[in-house]
This record gives C-alpha cells, structure tokens and sequence, in this order.
C-alpha cells in the first residue's frame, strides 16, 4: 500500500449529493403547494405530448400557478435538450 | 397563559418522543406547570421513555370520549410535582381522536392553569399527527440530517403554515423551530453526513438546536428516565440548551464539532 492511498481510500462525499438533491426536490414540492390538484396529472399528460416531439426528461417540465394580481397564471416551461440539426421526432 | 407545543416531524423515529420527553422535563425543571400528551394512539411509547408505563389507569382517548375524568387521567411525574403525562390509549386507534375532543382536553389543562402543554406526535400526516399540530402557539420540527427526513420536514412545515388554527385564525403558520437529532459530527466531517448549515439551507430555517447521536439516549430509555435529567450525556445536556433557547436565552452550540484526530488516527482509521 503506498504512503498516500489513504487519501483515496477516503469516502465519497455524499453529503453535498444529498444537500443537492433535496435543494431541487424540496424546491419543486414548495412550488407546487396549495396550487390545484390537477397540476400533477396535467405535467405528465403534457409530457407524454411533448415526448412525441422532442425527448425531455421528466424534470425538464416546470409547472406552476401563481398569482398575479387579479389573475392566476398557469406557467409552463420546459427545457429542451441541445439542438440537433436535422433531428425530428 | 398556557403555550401548546407539537412535538413533530412527519418522518418516523427521528426522536420526536425522545424530544417531548426531554422537553417537557426540562420546562418543569424550570418550575413551570407541564402536561405532555402522547398523540400516538394505538403505539403509546411516551410513558415508557417517561418511566410512568405501570401507572397508566386512564388515557388520553378515555378523556376524549368522557370515559375517565382529566384528573384522573393525569400521571404525575415522580421527580417533579409540576410535570404530568397524559398516556395514549393502546387499545384504540387514530379515530378516537376527535377535533373538538382534543381541543376539550387542551382548555381544560389551560383552565387548571397549565404554563405548556407539550404535544408528542405520531409520524405521518394523518389524524394523529395533524391533530397534535392543529391546536399548536408553536412547533419543534425534529429532524435527522438525512434526506427522507429532511424533505418530511418541510412537508410538515407546510402543514405548519396552513393546515393549523393558528393559520385558520389568520394569525400566519404556527412558528416553527428546528431541532436537528442524531447529529455525528465525525461523519459530517467526512462528508457523509449532511451538515447543519446544509440542512438550514434546504428548509431555510434557523436550527434551534443539534442533539448528537448518543449512546446515552437508549440507556436512558431503558431505563424510563428522560435523558435530559443525565447530567453527564451530552445529548441530554445539548436538550438543555435547546430548551434555553426556546425559552428565549442566547447560547452557543455544543457537541457539534468533531473531536480533532491525530494524524496517525487519520492515517489509520477511526
Ligand atoms: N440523539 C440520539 N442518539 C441516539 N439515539 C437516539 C437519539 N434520539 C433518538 N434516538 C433513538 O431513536 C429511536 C427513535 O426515537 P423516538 O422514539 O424518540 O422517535 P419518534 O420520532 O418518537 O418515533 P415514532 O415516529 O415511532 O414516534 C429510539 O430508539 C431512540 O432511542
Ligand atoms: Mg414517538
């Protein structure tokens, strides 16, 4: 064993993938409180539609409600992949 | 007046019971009137880590449903006068609970001049759980520094701020506090353990307090004594300053830092 393997023989940080993970998810779920019910459904019926076009992953979809001034407004995004020239569906 | 405290986490087995007890022990050690109540019907655990499991006549759910008198019901502790435990039925399950019932039981307590009511709730987010929040002044969200409970945390926050009478009342949510439990220093060090800062970072909240990861927490419920009263634990001791700070005291955080290893220790393994 040389002198330095213990420092590769040190853990992964997991920590940071975990802190990471939870930023997103705990984002996504704060997001999503109090607005409809349907908002679940409604992201992966949308999905499937754009799926048909281009290929998105599920996180790629951002949905939310929010409320401006009178109006409540449906906010919908969705980030596609790198262009491919040429490349249809 | 009379302060009603959940003791909450969504998560199950992060120490929410472990905390209540604590909790409530050391708000009597500071000479004030306490009840602590466990919301946990059908799993009663609180009057075993309370040490009062063989005194139990009459429960919460006997209360509720005018089986039993609130006095009789009532267990007072045997190290302090001014401490009561009021034990969850084993027999029942979450339904007894009712809305109006639990809120009966809680007047009542602040009518016989109660300064807190200390509410041990069960995991999860059903009727036990939300019932334990809904009448809450304030809450202690325990979490562990692991993902699951993390996110079950903000979850409950969540509730914390809508789902309650405080928020009803429009008054905003019921405020909240963090206590971080079976915290491991040594495994934060070495990156396998998330750290406070990460998870006052995700829920965007102040820790109130970090209770490390102890040895002396079982020991102390094997043996029914609340491991705040083990003068000589550290975990016990970092729920009394938890416990001042609640109280509104300024004071700095303890056992949160590993023990410096020697190189040698370093080079060789734990
Ligand atoms: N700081 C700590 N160090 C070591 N062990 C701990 C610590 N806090 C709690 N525990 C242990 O974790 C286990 C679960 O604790 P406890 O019963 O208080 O959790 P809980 O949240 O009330 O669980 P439930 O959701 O089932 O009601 C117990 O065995 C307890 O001894
Ligand atoms: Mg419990």
């Amino acid at each position: 064993m040389g002198i330095l393997d213990f420092l590769k023989a040190r853990p992964k940080n997991t920590a940071n993938i975990a802190k990471e993970r939870l930023r997103i998810i705990v984002s996504q779920e704060r997001s999503s409180r109090g607005s409809p019910d349907y908002l679940p459904l409604l992201r992966t019926e949308l999905l499937a539609v754009i799926r048909k076009y281009v290929h998105v992953e599920l996180d790629a979809i951002n949905i939310q409600v929010e409320r401006d001034g009178e109006h409540e407004v449906l906010e919908l995004s969705v980030a596609l992949p790198e262009h491919k020239p040429g490349a249809t569906g | 007046m009379t302060e009603t405290i959940v003791v909450t986490s969504g998560k199950g087995g992060v120490g929410k019971t472990t905390t209540s007890a604590s909790l409530a022990t050391g708000l009597a050690m500071q000479g004030k009137k306490v009840a602590v109540i466990d919301f946990d019907v059908g799993l009663r655990n609180l009057d075993l880590i309370m040490g009062c499991e063989r005194r139990v006549v009459y429960d919460f759910v006997n209360v509720i449903h005018q089986e039993a008198t609130l006095k009789q019901s009532l267990i007072r502790d045997k190290r302090h006068d001014n401490l009561y435990v009021l034990a969850a039925s084993q027999t029942r399950d979450k339904e007894a609970l009712t809305q109006d019932g639990v809120g009966r039981v809680l007047d009542e307590l602040k009518a016989d001049g109660f300064d807190y009511i200390v509410c041990d709730s069960p995991a999860g987010i059903e009727k036990g759980a939300f019932l334990a929040m809904y009448f809450a002044d304030r809450a202690l969200v325990v979490v562990n520094p692991e993902v699951s409970s993390v996110r079950d945390s903000d979850r409950i926050l969540g509730l914390l701020s809508s789902k309650t009478r405080h928020a009803e009342s429009g008054k905003g949510g019921v405020p909240a506090h963090l206590l971080l439990t079976r915290y491991n220093p040594e495994r934060v060090g070495s990156g396998q353990m998330l750290s406070i800062g990460d998870v006052e970072e995700v829920l965007g909240l102040p820790v109130l307090g970090v209770i490390p990861e102890h040895d002396s927490v079982l020991s102390a419920s094997n043996q029914g004594v609340p491991v705040i009263l083990d003068a000589t634990s550290n975990a016990g001791q970092a729920y009394v300053d938890a416990i001042a700070r609640l109280l509104g005291e300024e004071r700095p955080m303890r056992f949160t830092e590993a023990a410096k290893k020697g190189l040698f220790k370093r080079m060789f393994g734990s």
